[in-house]
C-alpha cells in the first residue's frame, strides 16, 4: 500500500520517505524495524506513566482514594458467606471500596491486583474445604500461583472444634498466602461453632490493620507493567515447546464423546495472538502403532535414520514417533511404495487408469496396513522413511483471550476415536492429548493468524456466534476479550451438542458471563435429549425474528466448526431467515448474506 | 399464666419469610424459570417455594467437584415427592410410579419414612411431564415438602382392617383439609388459566394465609398398639382410642419433632406431649386451630428454631393448650388410656377380619430398585399387574401388600417366590428393624452417608449380634446422614447422625416404642469405633438383660446412659 496523507498519519514529506524506504527492506529488516519501534514506543508511554505516577499524590493529596479489599469467601452452609458480606459492608461504611466474591466466582487471575485480601472460610468433613472453595484452594496451592509480595491479607476461618481437623482449610490460606509472599495485616482468628464475637473481633481488627497502612499506599499504575511487543522468535518452522498446564475432559461421566481442554503456557515464547486465531501443534504418533509398524517390519528401532534434507540423523523409533506421518496414505506414498515392493497387487493398484480402486483404498487405512497388505518388502527401514510425508501440524481454534489469560493458551479439542478395517483408529493429535499428555509435559506449538475471524474492532458492535462442538472455542476466546476490555456491543451465542448434562461445553463459564452481561443471549440445542433431533439451526429459526433485527442492527455473525453438515445447514437457515424476515426472495437473501460477508459481517472458521 | 400476652419471638424475618412474602402465593417465577434451558436448576428462591410443590432440586454429591473441574455446572435434577395419606396407593397408581421411575427418574423408588413415594434424578425438562402423569392417576405433591401440613401419616396396620380404614379416612380428610388453596401447583404444572379478577387476598388462603407457617408441619395417626408412625415424632400426634372394636376419637398429642442443628444446644429433638382428646369429628378442628397456633406464633426470624416443638416449648405447654381451648371455644376431653408396644413393622402373611390378607414385605432403606441379585422392582411390577387390594407403605420404609383375597393370595405368593421378594425373615431381626434417610449422594444436606452405609455396617454388627444370640432380638437402629432427622435416629434404640463422611454421632436410650428419646453416647466416631462399642455393649445386654427387656430400656437400666426425660435435657 502507497501512504498518503489522507490514509496515514503522516505528513507528505513522511510518507514520500517511508514510501521510498520500505519497499527496499528485506522480511528479516522489517521484522526489526516493526519490534524496534513498538518498544521505543511502549519505552516512551512507560516514561509518561511514571511521571503521572509521580504527580499522583500532589494532585490527589488530603483527598485519599478510597482504598481497595477484596473479600473472598468459600463457603458450604452460608455462615461464612454471611460473615463475608457482613465484614464487607462493615469496610464500606468505614470508606473502604470493598468487592464481596465466592472464591468460585473470582477469577484467580485477577489475584495479583488485589491489595488487601481478606479470606472467610469454613472447614467441612475431615479437613476438606468447602465445595465452592475447592477450585481457587487448589489454585493457591498449585504451580500456577502468583506470586503476591504486594499483596496484605487476614483469613477468618469457620470450623467445629469437635472435628479433628479444626479450621484446617483456614490455617492451609493462611499458610499458603504468607508463602507467596503476602504479609498479614491481622493475624488469622480460628472460631468455633459459636463465632460470632471472635468474628467480629476480627473485623474490628482487620480494619485497624487496613488503616495503619493507609499513608504508604501508591500502587504503581498497571501499565506499568506492560511488556513491550517484540516479535516471537518462535514461528511454525521453529514452534514453542509449550509445557502442558492443564487437560481436562470436559465431557461429563456417561458421555459419548471426550472433549479436552488443554491449557498451554506460553510463558517465555513471546507468541502473541488475538481471538478467532489458531494454534499449531505438532503431534507425535501413538507408540503402540509405531511398535506395531517395528514389529511388523522387523526393524530395529535404534537404527539411526536421516529425517531431514540436512541429513539430520534420529534413531528410528524416534523417526516414526515424531518426524513422519503413518496414519495417511497418499497417491504418491503408494506409487513409491510399488517400488519397494515386488507385489504385484500393488503395482497394479497404482497402475494408471486404476485412479477408483486406489481411492477406495487410501480411505481409511494407514502404513500399518499397506506394510501388511503389499508384503514382501525389499527395502531399507531408511528407504521408506525416505517416502513417508513429514509429520504435518494440526491447527486448533484458540478458545482463550490473551488478555484474560496472560501467557496461557487454551484449546478445546475433540477425541477422534473410530473403527476401520478391523482396527480401532486413533486421531494423532487429539488422542495424544486425551491419553498420553500430561500437565507437565511440553509440545510443540506455533500461533497462526486468522484475520478472517476477529472481533469487530467497534466494541459496540452486536455479535451473533454460532458453534456447536468444539466449535464453541472461539467465542469463548471472544467473550473472555470483551468481558476483559469491556465491551458494551450485545451477544448472543447458538451452542449445540448431543447430552445437556454431559456434553454443554464451558457450561459454568456461559453461565456466568450470562449472569455478568458479559453475554446476552444463549440457545442450546441438544440433539439426543429428546425423540427429534434439535439442531443450533433449529434454535436459529424459532428467533429468526430476533435474529433478523440483530443482522439489520449491524450484528456481525460467526460460525465455528464442523463444515460438512453444521455449517452447510446454518448457512441454508440464515439464508431462509433472511427471506422470511426481510421479506425478500431467495437470490436477494443470498446477495444480503454476500453483502455481510464483504463487509467481514459473516465470518467462518469452519473444518 | 392464663393472661399472659401471646407473641412470637422478636427479629426480622428470615430469608424464606421474605421469598413466601414476595411468591405470589408460592408461584414465584418458577413457571419462567423451568423453561430456561441454559441449566437444569433454578435459582434458589425459586426451589424453596419449589418445595411448597412437592419437589425440590438436589444434584448428584458424588459427582460435584468432578463436575465443577469440567466446568460443567452440578447435576442438577428434582426430587419428587407424592402426598399419599396414609400411604396407601392403588395397584394402577404403584405401577404409574414405577413406570415414571424408569421414565424420568432414576429406575428407583424410594419409600419414604413418611409413607410415601420419592422420586429422585428427574431433570428439569422432565418435571413438568411427571407431575402431570401423576396428577392423571389421581395422586398429587402438593404440600408434600414446604412449610405447610405435610403428608399425613397413619398406621399401616393390616390387622385390624375396619378401625385401619376408618382411620385412614380420617388421615385423607386432614390432608385434604389442610391443603394449601393457592391455584400455583395448578397453574404451573398442569396449564391451568388463571383465573381472572383474583378474589381477596384472605380468601386463597385462609387457614395460612400469604406466610403459610414458620416451618413445616407434621400429622400422624398411631393405632395402638402399634407405633409405627412414631406418633411422638410428630408436630400433631393423634392416637386412635378404640373402645369396643370401635373408633371413639383420638389423644391428641402435641410438639414432637427429630431435626436439630450440630452444635446448638438450642435445638433438639422433642417427644409430643399428649394434652388430651377429642371426637373423631372435632378433629379436623382440632387440627385447624393447632397450625393456627404455629402460623402465628413460630419464629419467622430463625429457621432452625421454627419448628412447633419450639413455639411450644417456649410458650409453654399449658399456655398452648389454653390459647387452643380458646380458639376451639371449648375444652379437649381427658386423654385415654392406651398402651403401645412397639414401633417397627410386623413381616409376613397375615389375616386380617373379612378374611382379606396382607403381606408386609422388608424393603431394606426403602429403596425399591432392580439390584444385581434381586429384582424386587420387577416383582413389585409383576404383583402390581394382577393385584385387587392395594398398596401400603409403611412408616418404617417397608410395603405391605394389603387386601389380597384367599384366592389371589396364592397367586401373590407365587410372584413372591419368583423373585424372592422377602419378608426378611432370614435376616437378622436388627436388619429388619433398621431405616435410613436418603443421604449421599443426592441429599444435599447430608454430611455422611446413610442408605448406601447402614446395610454395609450392619452386615458388620450381625456377626456381634449372632456371637451374643441376640439374631431374633428386635433392636431398632436407624441412620440420618444429618441432625434433620429423616429416620427418626432419636427414636432408634441405636442411633447415628452424620457428622463428616465416615463419621457419627452415636445415640442410645431410646424407647422400643418410641416413646422416648435416646442421648448421645460417643461423638463423631468412625466404623471401627461403632463396632468397638457394640462388641462391648451388645455382649453385656445378651448377659444381663431382664426377661423381655428391649436394648434402649436395659442401656438406661444399666447405668450406661441417662435416659432422655425430655427434649429439653437431651443434651445434659
Amino acid at each position: 500500500m502507497q501512504l498518503q496523507v489522507m490514509n496515514s498519519p503522516f505528513n507528505q514529506e513522511q510518507a514520500e520517505l517511508l514510501n521510498r524506504l520500505l519497499p527496499t527492506l528485506t522480511e528479516s529488516q522489517k521484522v526489526w524495524l516493526s519490534g524496534y519501534l513498538a518498544a521505543s514506543q511502549t519505552a516512551n508511554a512507560l516514561g509518561t506513566a511514571v511521571e503521572q505516577a509521580a504527580e499522583v499524590p500532589a494532585a490527589t493529596s488530603g483527598q485519599l482514594t478510597p482504598r481497595e479489599v477484596t473479600i473472598l469467601y468459600g463457603s458450604q452452609t452460608g455462615n461464612a458467606q454471611g460473615l463475608a458480606a457482613k465484614a464487607g459492608k462493615t469496610l464500606e461504611g468505614r470508606g473502604f471500596k470493598v468487592t464481596v466474591s465466592s472464591m468460585n466466582d473470582f477469577k484467580p487471575n485477577n489475584l495479583k491486583k488485589v491489595q488487601n485480601l481478606l479470606i472467610l472460610v469454613s472447614t467441612h468433613g475431615e479437613g476438606d474445604p468447602p465445595d465452592n472453595a475447592l477450585s481457587f484452594h487448589e489454585f493457591l496451592h498449585g504451580r500456577r500461583a502468583p506470586k503476591l509480595d504486594d499483596l496484605r491479607f487476614s483469613v477468618l476461618s469457620l470450623g467445629d472444634s469437635s472435628y479433628e481437623f479444626f479450621c484446617q482449610t483456614g490455617k492451609e490460606f493462611d499458610a499458603r498466602l504468607e508463602e507467596l509472599g503476602g504479609t498479614r495485616l491481622f493475624t488469622r482468628v480460628d472460631c468455633d461453632l459459636d463465632y460470632d464475637e471472635q468474628a467480629a473481633e476480627w473485623i474490628e481488627g482487620v480494619i485497624s490493620g487496613l488503616s495503619e497502612g493507609q499513608e504508604t499506599n501508591n500502587a504503581a499504575p498497571e501499565s506499568a507493567a506492560a511488556p513491550a511487543a517484540v516479535e516471537s522468535a518462535y514461528s511454525r518452522t521453529n514452534p514453542f515447546k509449550a509445557e502442558v498446564l492443564e487437560n481436562l475432559n470436559l465431557n461429563g461421566r456417561g458421555s459419548n464423546k471426550e472433549t479436552r481442554h488443554l491449557e498451554l503456557s506460553l510463558e517465555g515464547s513471546g507468541l502473541s495472538f488475538e481471538p478467532g486465531d489458531s494454534l499449531g501443534i505438532y503431534p507425535d504418533n501413538d507408540p503402540a502403532l509405531v511398535d506395531q509398524l517395528l514389529s511388523e517390519m522387523k526393524w530395529d528401532a535404534a537404527e539411526n535414520v536421516k529425517v531431514n534434507k540436512q541429513g539430520d540423523v534420529r534413531p528410528l523409533r524416534e523417526a516414526l514417533l515424531s518426524h513422519f506421518e503413518i496414519t495417511t496414505l497418499t497417491k504418491p506414498l503408494l506409487e513409491q511404495a510399488a517400488q519397494l515392493s515386488a507385489n504385484e497387487q500393488l503395482s497394479e493398484l497404482t497402475a494408471p487408469g486404476n485412479g477408483e480402486a486406489l481411492k477406495v483404498y487410501l480411505n481409511g487405512r494407514d502404513l500399518l496396513d499397506l506394510l501388511r497388505d503389499f508384503g514382501p518388502w525389499n527395502a531399507s527401514a531408511q528407504e521408506f522413511i525416505s517416502i513417508l510425508r513429514k509429520m504435518p501440524s494440526r491447527l486448533y481454534s484458540i478458545a482463550s483471550s490473551l488478555s484474560a489469560n496472560p501467557d496461557e493458551v487454551h484449546l478445546t479439542i475433540g477425541a477422534v476415536r473410530y473403527d476401520s478395517f478391523w482396527r480401532e483408529r486413533k486421531g494423532v493429535c487429539s488422542i495424544q492429548c486425551a491419553e498420553r499428555l500430561q500437565p507437565g509435559d511440553t509440545i510443540p506449538v506455533y500461533i497462526q493468524k486468522n484475520q478472517n475471524f476477529k472481533l469487530p474492532e467497534n466494541p459496540q458492535t452486536p455479535i451473533i456466534m454460532v458453534g456447536p462442538g468444539t466449535g464453541i472455542a472461539p467465542f469463548r476466546a471472544f467473550m473472555q476479550e470483551r468481558e476483559e476490555t469491556g465491551a458494551s456491543g450485545k451477544s448472543w451465542l447458538f451452542f449445540g451438542d448431543q447430552h445437556f448434562v454431559t456434553d454443554f461445553l464451558y457450561q459454568t463459564e456461559w453461565q456466568k458471563w450470562l449472569k455478568e452481561g458479559v453475554l446476552t443471549k444463549m440457545d442450546v440445542a441438544f440433539s439426543r435429549d429428546t425423540d427429534e433431533k434439535v439442531y443450533v439451526q433449529h434454535r436459529m429459526l424459532e428467533q429468526s425474528k430476533e435474529l433478523f433485527a440483530w443482522l439489520q442492527d449491524g450484528a456481525v455473525l460467526y460460525i465455528c466448526g464442523d463444515e460438512k453438515n453444521m455449517a452447510h445447514d446454518v448457512h441454508n437457515t440464515l439464508l431462509e431467515i433472511i427471506e422470511k424476515e426481510g421479506s425478500m426472495s431467495r437470490e436477494q437473501a443470498a446477495e444480503y448474506l454476500a453483502g455481510m460477508q464483504q463487509n467481514k459481517r459473516f465470518q467462518r472458521d469452519v473444518y | 399464666m392464663v393472661n399472659q400476652i401471646l407473641r412470637a419471638p422478636d427479629g426480622p424475618p428470615s430469608d424464606v419469610e421474605e421469598i413466601k412474602e414476595r411468591s405470589k402465593y408460592l408461584r414465584g417465577t418458577l413457571k419462567e424459570v423451568m423453561l430456561d434451558r441454559i441449566s437444569a436448576g433454578i435459582p434458589d428462591d425459586d426451589n424453596r417455594l419449589m418445595k411448597h410443590h412437592g419437589s425440590y432440586l438436589q444434584d448428584d454429591r458424588d459427582l460435584r467437584n468432578e463436575r465443577q473441574k469440567q466446568k460443567l455446572e452440578p447435576a442438577y435434577q428434582f426430587m419428587l415427592r407424592v402426598r399419599m395419606p396414609g400411604g396407601v396407593a392403588q395397584p394402577h397408581q404403584w405401577l404409574v410410579m414405577d413406570e415414571l421411575a424408569q421414565k424420568y427418574g432414576n429406575g428407583t423408588l424410594k419409600l419414604t419414612t413418611r409413607e410415601t413415594f420419592q422420586m429422585h434424578g428427574i431433570l428439569k425438562w422432565n418435571m413438568k411431564k411427571t407431575i402431570q402423569e401423576i396428577h392423571a392417576s389421581l395422586l398429587d405433591t402438593i404440600a408434600a415438602c414446604g412449610d405447610v401440613n405435610r403428608n399425613v401419616m397413619c398406621t399401616s396396620n393390616p390387622y385390624q382392617s375396619e378401625i385401619h380404614s376408618e382411620v385412614y379416612e380420617w388421615s385423607k380428610r386432614l390432608s385434604d383439609y389442610l391443603l394449601p388453596r393457592t391455584r400455583a401447583y395448578h397453574e404451573i404444572w398442569l396449564d391451568e388459566e388463571k383465573v381472572a379478577g383474583t378474589p381477596e387476598v384472605e380468601e386463597i388462603e385462609p387457614m395460612y394465609g400469604p406466610l403459610y407457617l414458620p416451618r413445616k408441619f407434621k400429622i400422624g395417626i398411631a393405632v395402638p398398639p402399634s407405633n409405627d408412625v412414631d406418633v411422638f415424632s410428630q408436630d400433631l400426634g393423634l392416637i386412635a382410642i378404640i373402645e369396643d372394636n370401635k373408633l371413639i376419637g383420638f389423644n391428641v398429642a402435641i410438639g414432637g419433632g427429630m431435626g436439630m442443628s450440630h452444635g446448638d444446644k438450642a435445638t433438639y429433638p422433642q417427644v409430643a406431649k399428649v394434652i388430651g382428646f377429642c371426637t373423631p369429628d372435632q378433629v379436623l378442628e382440632v387440627a385447624e386451630k393447632i397450625i393456627t397456633i404455629q402460623r402465628d406464633y413460630g419464629n419467622r426470624s430463625v429457621r432452625k428454631y421454627a419448628r412447633f416443638k419450639y413455639t411450644v416449648d417456649r410458650l409453654g405447654l399449658q399456655t398452648v393448650v389454653n390459647e387452643l381451648e380458646n380458639r376451639l371455644g371449648w375444652s379437649l376431653g381427658e386423654a385415654k388410656p392406651y398402651v403401645f408396644d412397639h414401633n417397627g413393622d410386623r413381616y409376613g402373611w397375615v389375616q386380617g377380619i373379612q378374611g382379606k390378607w396382607h403381606f408386609t414385605l422388608f424393603v431394606e432403606g426403602g429403596r425399591v430398585a432392580d439390584f444385581e441379585d434381586y429384582k424386587l422392582m420387577t416383582g413389585l411390577r409383576e404383583i402390581a399387574k394382577i393385584h385387587k387390594g392395594d398398596f401400603r407403605l409403611t412408616a418404617n420404609q417397608n410395603l405391605i401388600i394389603g387386601n389380597v383375597t384367599s384366592m389371589k393370595k396364592r397367586k401373590i405368593n407365587e410372584l413372591l417366590e419368583l423373585y424372592g421378594l422377602t419378608d426378611g425373615r432370614h435376616f437378622s431381626a436388627l436388619r429388619r428393624s433398621s431405616m435410613a434417610c436418603v443421604a449421599l449422594p443426592t441429599c444435599g444436606l447430608a454430611m455422611a452417608e446413610a442408605e448406601r452405609y447402614l446395610p454395609v455396617l450392619i452386615d458388620k454388627i450381625e456377626t456381634i449380634v449372632d456371637e451374643n444370640g441376640l439374631r431374633n432380638e428386635e433392636i431398632t437402629i436407624r441412620m440420618t446422614g444429618c441432625p434433620n432427622g429423616c429416620a427418626r435416629h432419636a427414636l432408634g434404640e441405636i442411633g447415628f447422625i452424620g457428622k463428616a463422611v465416615g463419621k457419627y454421632n452415636m445415640y442410645l436410650g431410646a424407647a422400643f416404642d418410641g416413646s422416648r428419646l435416646s442421648k448421645i453416647y460417643r461423638e463423631n466416631i468412625g466404623e471401627e469405633e461403632i463396632l468397638n462399642e457394640l462388641r462391648v455393649l451388645l455382649p453385656r445386654y445378651a448377659k444381663e438383660r431382664l426377661e423381655g427387656e428391649h436394648f434402649g430400656d436395659y442401656v438406661i437400666r444399666a447405668g450406661i446412659i441417662k435416659a432422655t426425660t425430655d427434649g429439653m435435657n437431651f443434651h445434659d
